[in-house]
Formats: structure tokens, sequence, C-alpha cells
């Protein structure tokens, strides 16, 4: 019982790192038909910029702000410099996006060095709880419930403003949106900037989780928002709350009952995903 | 009557191809001027070169005054101009009610009046207000654009099709709040169906292969048996 308990909270946190990272990705798809390879490197800037304030100041707060407007700064130079030219062809997208991760993982090791850093939990959230048999990590809670804010905030921003009702209307008609008065490409650098700051949210809150961060976790992880991405149906932000849980927990319980497969088992799910649904489990964008 | 709207030879290119070789239209404050021709002429896209959709590659377009045709779209759509596209461009996934407020630019008591007078106007609207636009009959869907396009304070109204697909039942109605629109306001219509379009329309234009080929009163064009024919394929 206490095994299960373990793999599934490890599961659930694990997933909702990878929500923060994936829902900006679906989220900027849907609206913008973009395929950016580049959301990792904004997620591994997220690690180092915060895991950086945070050890400079002694605030893991501060950091976990400073990773957020890094990502934020990041998202808007990567839309308007690197995205905006290229709007309409996916081939170009992937190229240059592509690029662009390589040149953010690269840049990492120039301004901080190419060893891994390490990051600990602060104080206040390390060690665990106790409850009967069941060891409850605190840091492991604390991603879950930020991840599920996130997901609560994003979701009060899509359904209860008028800002994310119209990145609804965009996501459904990018054109007809336009033709009622309204500038989609303020909504589009808005949605990458957001997108953008919770996959650097993301990024810091898995320095503590791991205890070391390097310059090629962007690219890891992505590969996982990617596959959470499919699942969860391109454009659907609930789907990817649902498909990246799902991951998290499939990753965690392989990882502890057939190891040799706990990698495998993520493309597995999405080989499955595509040949049956290929629409993903939650449909569309949406 | 003042002119409200002017296009002069107006070019589009959509890719590879020329669709509007020379259009030319002057519409007058208050009237309804319908555009008329043949399945693939060049109407629709003549109102989006208007909106900006597809614009225009040479020529001008001059609304209230001012040259248009190299603003965005969603600043010619903030100039006072609503469209009614031919797929009615809902967002099926929004309610009637989201529909709505994603339209409305400025909130204000004389909006909520509009509302008002568009749901009475547009009581199924009313009746579906929380009900997904993608679940609306096709009926439905079309009053849904037209309120939309309607419901800011819009000198001009372009108006694609509003007929299409549509049972001859629903036609009639959605002719009667085009009929009450045009007290207020200034419409462009292409309707290929020749009754609504006569019955509506003050004016005329035909389009055909890309060019504005003639104009006129509408009245003048009922009448008119070998250019109904020869254009629109009336016998």
């Amino acid at each position: 019982m206490e095994l299960l308990f373990n793999l599934t909270l490890n599961g659930l946190a694990t997933g909702m790192l990878i929500f923060l990272l994936a829902a900006g990705l679906t989220l900027i798809f849907g609206l913008m038909d973009v395929l950016n390879f580049a959301h990792g490197g904004l997620f591994a800037w997220g690690a180092y910029s915060g895991i950086w304030i945070y050890t400079t100041t002694g605030s893991f707060v501060i950091g976990i702000i400073g990773a957020i407007l890094a990502g934020f700064i990041l998202g808007m130079i990567t839309e308007k410099w690197i995205i905006k030219p290229v709007y309409g062809n996916h081939i170009q997208q992937i190229l240059i996006t592509l690029g662009l991760m390589l040149v953010l993982s690269e840049m990492l090791k120039v301004i901080w060095g190419p060893n891994q850093l390490t990051a600990n939990p602060p104080k206040y959230l390390q060690g665990s709880w106790e409850i009967g048999n069941m060891i409850i990590i605190k840091y492991r809670v604390f991603i879950i419930a930020v991840g599920l804010l996130v997901f609560a905030g994003v979701q009060f921003l899509l359904k209860k403003t008028k800002i994310g009702l119209v990145v609804r209307a965009g996501v459904m008609n990018k054109e007809m949106v336009q033709a009622l008065g309204i500038n989609i490409k303020k909504i589009f650098m808005f949605v990458f900037m957001i997108g953008s700051g919770m996959a650097a949210l993301g990024g810091v809150l898995f320095g503590p989780y791991s205890g070391v961060i390097h310059a090629g976790m962007g690219m890891e992880f992505a590969i996982l928002a990617f596959i959470v991405v499919v699942i969860g149906g391109m454009g659907n932000f609930t789907g990817s709350v649902m498909a990246a849980i799902l991951v998290g927990l499939s990753g965690s319980f392989m990882a502890y009952y057939v190891p040799e497969l706990s990698l495998a088992v993520n493309m597995l799910l999405m080989a499955v995903v595509l040949i049956v649904k290929p629409q993903g489990l939650f449909g569309g964008k949406g | 009557m003042s002119e409200l709207l002017k296009l002069n030879q107006i070019e589009t290119h959509i890719g590879q191809y020329h669709i509007l070789q020379g259009v030319s239209v002057e519409v007058k404050k208050g009237e309804v001027t319908v555009l008329l021709g043949r399945n693939g002429a060049g109407k629709t896209t003549t109102l989006r070169t208007i909106m900006g959709l597809n614009p225009a590659s040479k020529g001008s377009i001059v609304y209230k005054g001012e040259a248009i045709q190299s603003l965005p779209t969603y600043t010619i759509a903030k100039k006072g101009i609503g469209y009614v596209p031919e797929d009615q461009g809902i967002f099926a996934g929004l309610t009637v009610e989201e529909n709505m407020k994603v339209a409305i630019q400025k909130e204000n008591e004389e909006t909520h009046k509009r509302l008002d007078y568009i749901l009475t106007l547009f009581p199924d609207l009313k009746k579906f207000w929380k009900k997904p636009g993608g679940l609306l009959s096709g009926g439905q869907k079309q009053m849904l654009s037209i309120a939309r396009a309607y419901v800011n304070e819009n000198e001009l109204l372009l108006i694609d099709e509003p007929s299409k697909g549509l049972a001859p039942i629903v036609v009639e109605k959605v002719m009667e709040s085009i009929m009450q629109m045009k007290e207020q306001t200034t419409i462009v219509l292409v309707e290929q169906n020749f009754y609504m379009a006569s019955t509506i329309g003050d004016c005329f234009y035909i389009i055909d292969d890309g060019r504005s080929v003639s104009n006129g009163l509408m009245k003048q064009l009922k009448e008119d048996e070998e250019m109904k024919r020869k254009y629109l394929g009336i016998a």
C-alpha cells in the first residue's frame, strides 16, 4: 500500500512537471499552429536562471519569480524574432526551433559552464510527513499543488476572462477573430509568453526535485512533453493535464516494476494512441 | 446619398491565382448594394479583400474618405465594418453568449441596447443563449453570425450569401431581419438567391470573371431579362 502510494505521488509530481511544459506547447500549437521544438530550451533556461537566482538570493520564491520572468522575456523574444517570420510553414518552424533549442542549450553552458548544477529544496520544503506507515515527501506534494494551481489558474483565465475567451475563439477560427476587430498577433504573443513562463516554472521546480540540472534536460523533457501533447490531443489544454498525469504515473510504475521498459512505455503509449485515436485521447483543439 | 465605400480597380491574388482583375464598386450610405454573379466570379473575394483577409495587390479601397486597402483586418473591423462570412465563422465550441461576447468591442449601455434589439430580432439566439454555437441549426448559425457583426455600432455590414443552404422558411426569416437592419446601417450583400437579392437590394453590381461588368439600380435589373440571362443564368 505504502509502495503504491509513493509511486503514485512520484508519478503525479513528474506528471505535473511535464504538464507545465506540455500545456504551453499545446496552447501554442492550438492557437498559433506552431510546432515549437525550442520549448524544452525554455524549461532548461527556467531551471538555470531560477536556481541561480535562488542560490544567489537564498530565496526560492524569488528564484521561481525570476524563472517565470526569464521565461516571459525569452518567450517574447522567441515569438517576435524567431517564430513570427515562419508562421504558417511547419518545415521552417521545425528547423528554426530545433536550431534555437541547440542555441539555448549551448548558451546555458557558455553562461553557467558545462557541469551540472546542484539544487536542493528550501528548508521549509525539505523532508517528509509520516502518516501511519506512509512517508509523504513534502517537495513532491508542493510540485503537485503548484501544478494544480497553475491548471486552475489557466482554466480560470481561459473560461472566465475576455482574453481567455478570445484565445479559445482564436484556437477555433483565427480569421474570424480578426474580422471581429481583435489583434490576433497580440494574443499570439500573450499565449507564447504564458506558455514560456509555464515551461520556465516547470524547469525551476524540477531543479530541487531531481537535485541536479544540466543543459540537456530541456530536450529530454521536451520529448515527454510532445508525447503528452499527442496523447492528450494537439491543442487540447485539459487533455494535456490528463495525458501528463498518465505519462507521469506510467513512467513511475514502470520504472519500479519493469525498469527495462520505463523509457519505452511512453513511446508505446503514444504509438497506440496514434493508431487507435489519432486526434488524441481527449480530442483535438479545445 | 453620400458615398461610404469605394473600390477602385481592385486586383487580388490568392497564391498564384489572379482572382480579382479590376473590381470597382461604390457603396452609398443607407443603401443595400448587392454583388451578383455566377459561382467563382469573385464576389466572396471582393468582400474578403475589403476586410483585408485577402489583401488587394492593386487598386484602392476608400472607406469614409480613408484608404484602407493596406490596413490589417482587425483595424478595418474597428473602423466600423462588420463581416458575416459565407461559412458563418461561428466559434463552434463557444456558447451563443460567448460568441457575442467575443464580438463586442466596447461594452457600454449602447451595446446592451443593441444586444436587446438583436435578441428581439433573433429570438432563437436568446432561447439557445447557453448552447454551443456548433449545435445550432444552419439558420440559427446564420442569425448568430449576423448578430455578431451587428452588435457593434458598425456603419457597414458585409454579408456573404446569408441564404446559402437554408430552408426557404428560414431564408424568409433572415431576409426579414436584414430588411430591418437596413433601416439603421449600410449593407453590401453577396447573394445567389435573386429573389432575396432583388427584394432587399437598392442597387447592384455584377461581378464576372473577377471584374465588375455592370451596375445600376435593382429595379432596372429586375426588368432586364437579357442581363439576367447573360450574367446570372436566370432564364
